[in-house]
């Protein structure tokens, strides 16, 4: 017990002076847990906004989606759920739109809205109250290229089947796809009383019936759709949820948070080497304290206990300090962005994230303390007499191993926390390992060369500098290892931050097509084409579209599988809709830019029966794989078919996919129409593009993509803005820990450059000792950071984010220059005290 | 109070063998004055480290109080240091963080002494330094800082205190104060000094002096 008292008296007394002494571990600390605490809330924020954006793609919490109209048991269901929260519907389907005074005519998606929809998100129109007034009368809200197709204006009245409405307003925007995702024309929207009196919904119409339900906050729409999804779908309804809709955008969000996770990981391990350099320095600096206090009596335990606790104190203030920091930044954040950000984020306190963040900070303190606090134990008290004369073996006992393997499962822990999985966590750990195994390997080089090889005709300083790297006592590995190590993280964030980027500037490029061009006859194709080209429009290369239906998979016809299938609540029902489905295929010779073959080789030409490539997923529901036999039916002519490859296919592209892609020749005979696409920025330019196509093509439809492609762009352009901002935390944390893990070096070469001034030299020659030993340190440092970096940057690009790798050499270059420069401009202001003041008095002060 | 046993001390520094000390054997009895003198470089510091227990000897044994030192782990030497041995250091080593009064009851803290406060107050006026308790070591002169190192080195009445060179880094005056003031103390306690020193005038103050020369005894005054 008196040990502990004396301990904790000790600490508190080391603390009064302490403040100046560690200010460095607490500065790291405290910088890498305010990227933490600000990247974790921000990140929560940002999934919170997502989410809410998904919510407004949606328009409700839960939909209810049929090809038919909703059965009294659906109805039943429906009345229960809306019993505690809202109900709309959008009932949609395709209709020929008539505007008398002009005579325009255009086969329109018409939507009939009843009850509060959106409920989240917004329409907007113009004039801005088009939408809440749509229900006070016969009104319609139309997409604007409708207003130039139909040659029509505001307040004129058009004709939908057998009712007449009055055009109030034109949709500018609408979060919601409802209605769009099936849709063959531009959208009409009118209100859902007046549906019966237009007769469009007669025998053979395709209709959509959706049903929004808007949920209070206590019921989890995800239970709710996890209980009656089977159920519903019998009745053939299916069940949309936000998390449906957001599985959707997961591709983005997933390379976010992991990327953010990893960001904040790194500012937090920066902070850790942070620690573990303000410790060498403080127990080099207390050396001679620890020495008196063992010779008085003190065990090794308790002065180790009153340096761990210090530690401990000092990054518990350092993590306060930084979670406060980071709620402060997170707070800034939206503000000073709110220019940029198309959707309000408000910053809401985690304490979660604080409390996490201030757990994580003191045991980041603590572990990469625990290591350079071993040394305090290895303090002879004979050096309280007497300089030793062996130098202290840094031996290995066992509580140097245990405290590694601490901070090796720290690391581990830590990662798979902030990265969300346990190999990703572990493998990133092995990564750190390599790379400072590596830096060590190459500083050891580094000294053997020195030691073995300096040219003797070199210039004095240049010798004396170089050869302090090898010199007894040196701390070459220290050091390379520390600015190694920092320089090592910095260029890996930036690599994968730089590949990031580049992945989602392919995604979203501004020269994405707009507007998909459909319904075209084979003998119309080059008219269309040439149309686009007179109009000096982008013209894409036509895709034939041959309808198909499935006859038999495998030897087995769909009757039969159809029949096999119902009963079961499980996989029965639900793999149904692929036999009974009509498949829209293409043919073509090769693999385009949003698929990969997965399996299988994608062979255009071979003997009969015909080659395809299917769908991954499709595949799987299918239960077919690579030399499986799929006999189609094309209008009634059985072509049999065997699966040549299995393709993935990035969905979210916006570019025409197929599930089932056929080898050229087989489909030639086929009756088949043509897809192309184009790009048309300008909204009002769409739209009369679309009029002078309508007029001379009456079967062309079109689709307008541009509405859904700019809300994806917006959230593109936010993750963007994201990762820039992250990136400048990391960057402040890096040259932070540079500066400390260089502080380590300062007693030593300023006692010697004192000495070498009493012995003669002139300022510039110490000047220049010091420089020529920096030069080298950061030059091999950095060069050899920055190489496993891009090593590290490519299998994360490759395997983590599953992209492609580049790698940026300007920046690059720049980067290792910058290491360099700042290794050998602190490394010369270590020295500073040597140059500016009197030797007699650097060496009285020693 | 002190035995010493064919002690030797070997150090191994790159590559080398350097022995320092070669073959020491004495005794010293409780209450004793020895001073250790000899050029620089004659062993007399380590034979202090070995005694003192800061050291294990490469053959031979040290028995400090009836106790073999040489068995025992570097912990349980502390805590036999923390207990029957006071050390004053030629660098004074005082902890810079710590105030005077600190500095003095660090050794009864370490033991958990009761009322060592208050005893550090004592201590000090008796050394000359009442109201200065509050002082840090750089806000004392040399002699000051040698005499709350003096303090601290009788604050546990130690059994034996070790003196190493106390008078090296101060001028003849205040030197001269630092000896008599230990003097006074090893009478008025009974405390054994063991006094490292090339000063001639000061091993005279000595009961008894033993003279090294390359790691080996040459001369001993009581034999």
């Amino acid at each position: 017990m008196t040990g502990l008292n004396f301990v904790l008296r000790m600490a508190a007394r080391e603390l009064r002076a302490a403040p100046r002494r560690l200010l460095l571990l607490m500065g790291t600390v405290a910088v890498g847990v305010a990227a933490l605490v600000a990247i974790n809330s921000f990140t929560d924020n940002l999934q919170d906004s997502v989410r809410q954006q998904a919510r407004a793609l949606l328009g409700a919490d839960l939909a209810l989606v049929s090809r038919q109209a909703f059965t009294p048991r659906v109805e039943a269901v429906l009345d229960t759920l809306a019993r505690r929260g809202r109900l709309a519907r959008v009932t949609s389907f395709a209709g020929m739109a008539y505007v008398p005074r002009t005579a325009g005519t255009r086969l329109v998606q018409v939507a009939a809205v009843e009850g509060e929809y959106p409920f989240y998100g917004q329409i907007r129109t113009e004039p801005r109250n088009a939408w809440p007034e749509l229900k006070t009368g016969r009104h319609v809200v139309i997409d604007p290229s409708l207003l130039t197709a139909l040659n029509a204006g505001i307040g004129d009245t058009v004709a939908l089947g057998e009712a007449r409405f009055v055009i109030t307003g034109t949709v500018q925007g609408a979060p919601s796809d409802a209605g769009v995702r099936f849709s063959l024309g531009p959208r009409i929207y009118i209100p859902a009383r007046y549906l019966e009196e237009t007769r469009l919904l007669g025998f053979g119409a395709r209709v959509e019936h959706e049903a929004f339900l808007e949920l209070p906050a206590s019921v989890s729409a995800q239970a709710l759709a996890e209980r009656y999804r089977v159920p519903l779908r019998a009745e053939r309804v299916r069940i949309r949820t936000v998390a449906d809709d957001q599985r959707n955008l997961t591709d983005v969000l997933t390379r976010l948070t992991g990327y953010l996770g990893l960001v904040a990981l790194i500012a937090l391990l920066l902070g850790g080497i942070g620690v573990a350099s303000a410790v060498i320095v403080f127990v080099r600096q207390r050396a001679d304290s620890i020495a008196v206090l063992r010779c008085l009596g003190a065990t090794s335990g308790s002065v180790f206990g009153i340096y761990l606790l210090e530690s401990g104190v000092m990054g518990l203030a350092g993590s306060v300090a930084g979670a406060a920091a980071g709620v402060l930044v997170q707070r800034l954040l939206p503000g000073l962005l709110s220019g940029f950000l198309p959707v309000e984020v408000t910053p809401v306190l985690s304490w979660g994230a604080v409390g996490l963040g201030i757990g994580m900070g003191l045991w980041v303190a603590l572990v990469f303390a625990l290591l350079p606090l071993l040394a305090v134990r290895r303090v002879s008290p004979m050096s309280a007499l007497r300089r030793p004369y062996e130098s202290a073996a840094a031996s290995w006992d066992w509580s140097s191993v245990l405290a590694s393997l601490l901070l090796a499962g720290s690391t581990v822990v830590l990662a798979a926390h902030q990265v969300g999985s346990w190999r990703r966590g572990a493998l990133f750990a092995a990564g750190i390992g390599v790379a400072l195994l590596t830096l060590w390997a190459a500083a050891w080089a580094l000294t053997r060369l020195l030691r073995r090889w300096l040219p003797a005709g070199w210039p004095y300083v240049w010798r004396q500098g170089l050869a302090n790297l090898h010199r007894p006592a040196n701390q070459t590995v220290t050091l390379v290892l520390a600015i190694g190590f920092g320089a090592f993280l910095l260029g890996t964030l930036y690599l994968i931050q730089y590949n990031l980027l580049r992945q989602l500037s392919v995604t979203g490029g501004p020269a994405r097509p707009n507007l998909v061009l459909f319904d075209i006859q084979p003998d119309q194709l080059a008219s269309v084409q040439q149309v686009l080209r007179d109009s000096g429009l982008p013209v894409t290369g036509a895709m034939p579209i041959v309808p198909m239906r499935i006859r038999s998979v495998k030897g087995r016809p769909v009757t039969e599988l159809l029949a096999s299938a119902p009963g079961e609540a499980g996989d029965g029902p639900s793999n149904a809709w692929v036999f009974r489905r009509e498949y829209r295929s293409t043919y073509r010779d090769s693999v385009v830019g949003s698929e990969r073959v997965v399996a299988g080789e994608w062979s255009s030409d071979g003997p009969a029966p015909a080659r395809i490539s299917v769908e991954r997923d499709l595949a799987a529901e299918l239960g077919v794989g690579v030399g499986d036999e799929i006999v189609w039916d094309v209008q009634g002519v059985p072509i049999t078919t065997r699966v040549g490859s299995l393709r993935e296919v990035e969905w979210a592209r916006f570019e025409p996919n197929f599930f089932v892609v056929f080898a050229p020749g087989s489909l030639d005979a086929a009756p088949q129409t043509f897809v192309t696409l184009t790009r048309i920025a300008d909204p009002a330019e769409r739209g009369r593009f679309q009029r002078r196509l309508a007029e001379r093509f009456g079967n062309v439809s079109t689709l307008d993509l541009s509405l859904l492609q700019e809300a994806l762009e917006q959230l593109v352009e936010r993750v963007v803005l994201a990762i820039r901002f992250m990136a400048l935390f990391s960057l402040g944390v890096g040259i932070l820990v540079l500066i400390g893990a260089l502080a380590t070096s300062r007693f030593q070469r300023v006692r010697e450059g004192a000495l070498l001034r009493t012995l003669g030299a002139t300022r510039g020659q110490v000047f220049r000792v010091v420089l020529a030993e920096y030069l080298a340190l950061g030059l091999l440092a950095s060069t050899v950071a920055l190489g496993l970096a891009a090593a590290a940057g490519w299998g994360v690009a490759r395997f983590v984010f599953e992209g492609s790798f580049g790698l940026p050499v300007v920046p690059m270059s720049a980067l290792t220059l910058f290491i360099v420069v700042v290794t050998v401009a602190v490394g010369l202001a270590n020295s500073r005290d040597v140059v500016r003041r009197p030797p007699l008095e650097v060496l009285r002060d020693q | 109070m002190l035995q010493c046993q064919s002690l030797s001390r070997t150090y191994r520094s790159a590559g080398h063998d350097l022995t320092v000390l070669k073959d020491i054997t004495f005794s010293l009895e409780p209450g004793g004055f020895l001073a250790i003198l000899g050029p620089s470089g004659s062993g007399k510091t380590t034979l202090l480290g070995l005694l003192a227990g800061l050291d294990r000897p490469t053959t031979g044994t040290v028995h400090l109080d009836g106790q073999e030192l040489g068995g025992l782990s570097e912990d349980e030497r502390a805590r036999i240091r923390g207990d029957k041995v006071g050390f004053v250091f030629q660098a004074f080593q005082l902890i810079p963080t710590l105030t005077a009064q600190e500095n003095v009851q660090v050794p009864m803290e370490l033991r958990g002494d009761g009322g060592a406060a208050f005893r550090a107050r004592e201590l000090l006026a008796r050394v000359g330094l009442a109201g200065r308790e509050h002082h840090y070591a750089s806000q004392l002169s040399g002699g000051e800082q040698q005499r709350v190192a003096l303090a601290r080195g009788f604050s546990i009445r130690p059994k034996v205190l070790f003196a190493d060179e106390p008078t090296g880094n101060l001028d003849a005056r205040t030197g001269a104060t630092i000896i008599n003031l230990m003097v006074e103390l090893n009478r008025d306690l009974g405390t054994t000094l063991v006094l490292v020193t090339h000063d001639l005038d000061l091993a005279s103050r000595a009961r008894r002096t033993i003279r090294l020369a390359d790691g080996s005894v040459v001369a001993d005054s009581a034999a």
